[in-house]
């Protein structure tokens, strides 16, 4: 395993089984994802997409783990000619308890090249807020769409 | 939040952040490289860094590496630009850096 490119992190005061919910159900990943929706059998070995309002596909890859509410390891591909010649990256998601009535939600990416690092540590911040915005008061920061 | 502006408050500590931007997921031992600073207070500057969240850290096999987290930095930003105002910043942010390097160039 090659050393994390990115490691995101935010508390959140909520349970692991509503941020897990938040992460993969597609009520939700509407409003937090910048409505695209995953499409996966969310088991080892299964293939998963994540697809956007329109239909296209942004990301495609694999469930590596699945551990819910608790770990979610994600072989990565983002789809876009220049993004897909850079190849696979590894995506790990990581939900612990922390103090306060609140969890630990952490995002590692491992990517190889720079154009992937860059996509993604654009949307990352921006999804982590949404979530914890969603969860802990109801309402969503933001409401942009992936162009 | 009052522990990310305190965090943020200290040069030292936002030349720790500048140094995790340039090169991300870095040691302690790499860190005080080049630093005037002895190494207990650059890990008590850590310390504080990880305690408001800005840093976060990843064990491998006996090292930590250290990461720019700039979500708690993002959530400031939501906080007070307001949605439509975004394009206009990034504008503004632009022209800067552009004329600013325009007069280095000189």
């Amino acid at each position: 395993m090659s050393k994390p490119t990115f490691v995101y992190v935010t508390y959140i005061r909520s349970t692991a089984d509503k941020v897990w919910a938040a992460l993969t159900e597609p009520e939700f990943t509407a409003k937090t994802w910048f409505g695209a929706r995953h499409e996966t059998e969310w088991k080892p070995g299964a293939a998963w997409r994540l697809i956007l309002q329109d239909g296209r596909v942004a990301d495609a890859g694999e469930i590596v783990e699945i551990d819910k509410p608790r770990r979610l390891v994600l072989k990565w591909r983002n789809e876009k000619p220049e993004l897909k010649e850079e190849g696979w990256s590894r995506c790990t998601i990581e939900i612990e308890s922390a103090a306060d009535n609140a969890v630990k939600l952490t995002v590692t990416h491992e990517a190889n090249g720079p154009k992937l690092i860059e996509a993604v540590s654009g949307s990352w911040p921006r999804i982590l807020s949404n979530i914890k915005s969603l969860l802990e008061t109801g309402e969503l920061v933001l409401e942009n769409k992936i162009q | 939040m009052d522990a990310v502006f305190k965090a943020l408050a200290d040069a030292s500590r936002r030349d720790l952040l500048d140094r995790l931007r340039a090169d991300n997921g870095q040691t302690l031992s790499q860190l005080c490289e080049r630093l005037a600073m002895t190494r207990q207070a650059v890990s008590k500057h850590l310390g504080i860094l990880e305690e408001a969240n800005l840093v976060a850290t990843v064990k491998r096999g006996r090292e930590k590496l250290h990461y720019l987290n700039p979500v708690p930095i993002h959530e400031i930003g939501e906080r007070w630009i307001g949605k439509f105002e975004r394009g206009r910043l990034q504008a503004l942010s632009d022209m800067k850096k552009a004329l600013e390097q325009e007069k280095r160039d000189e």
